[in-house]
């Protein structure tokens, strides 16, 4: 119970593990759109998802994947200049668990997903990538990416078909 | 960032205490590495028991540590969870690196001859 409080308090507003009760199948979650608040959101995904018993190939899917968005949204759509909040919810329809994630920050490059495609690895070791991975991920391990600007508002939406995460 | 360090026959083991490598550690991670990667044995290898989790940017991490190694030495993992193996096998990057199931099995008789 302390490990609960240590990190769940003063946090977004619904995080603790009723997020996602299990008599109703969704999920929603209200987070400042900050590295220490991502952090403590995505164990609190976790912990809200619980009640599905995912199998750890599965929760380690999910987890990539909302890492990977969240962390982008605040390195990206909430610079030094621009603040909010992060707003995801995620529901299930059968063997899908189907993601929205909302905020206020800048818009994509283009107003599109990025290509994220993959790097070319026979370089010499100097010349090795130490980024651009985080779309590449998530287009891997996600279907029906899709991303729409809206006035001010970002939003993101996108599947995990819980039947691929083993042959991930 | 918790890094230890124990040199094993002609291999330096670095033990990661975190159970994540994520954006919030990444960069420490990196400069962390550096120190102890600086001097010692040639032979160099993350030992990530403890590790449940890497983002993009720990493996980016991971990477630079490589990067940043002296041409004389190698930098080599162990212990991968399946989480963190699964972003490394995805990337491809478990092409790149050698990756050991334990650390006995990296090192062989080592351990033993150490003493």
């Amino acid at each position: 119970m302390l490990a609960k409080k240590l990190c769940f308090t003063g946090c977004a507003n619904d995080l603790h593990d009723k997020a996602l009760p299990a008599q109703k199948a969704e999920m929603n979650l209200v987070f400042p759109g900050n590295a220490l608040a991502v952090r403590r959101a995505l164990k609190a995904s976790m912990v809200g998802l619980r009640h599905l018993d995912l199998s750890q190939d599965e929760k380690g899917v999910v987890e990539i994947v909302l890492a990977e968005v969240l962390n982008n949204i605040v390195e990206h759509a909430y610079d030094d200049t621009h603040t909010g909040v992060i707003e995801l919810t995620v529901s299930r329809q059968d063997d899908d668990l189907i993601f929205l994630v909302l905020d206020d920050g800048l818009p994509l490059p283009e107003a599109k997903v990025p290509a994220g495609a993959a790097h070319n690895l026979n370089t010499p070791t100097s010349d090795l990538p130490e980024g651009g991975f985080g779309w590449f991920l998530i287009k891997q391990l996600t279907r029906n990416l899709s991303y729409q600007r809206s006035g001010n508002r970002n939003r993101l939406s996108f599947s995990i078909a819980l039947k691929d995460t083993q042959s991930f | 960032m918790q890094l230890t360090f124990q040199d094993i026959a002609d291999t330096r083991v670095i033990v990661v205490g975190d159970n994540r490598i994520d954006a919030a550690i990444a960069i420490s991670f990196k400069d962390r590495m550096r120190e102890l990667t600086e001097t010692g044995p040639n032979r160099i290898l993350v030992d990530m028991t403890c590790v449940d989790f890497i983002d993009s940017s720990g493996l980016g991490a991971i990477v630079a540590a490589m990067k940043q190694v002296a041409d004389s030495k190698s930098l080599e993992l162990a212990n991968l969870s399946s989480t963190v193996k699964k972003v490394f096998r995805l990337t491809r990057m478990d092409t790149v690196f050698a990756i050991h199931p334990s650390i006995d099995a990296a090192i062989g008789g080592g351990i033993a001859n150490a003493g």
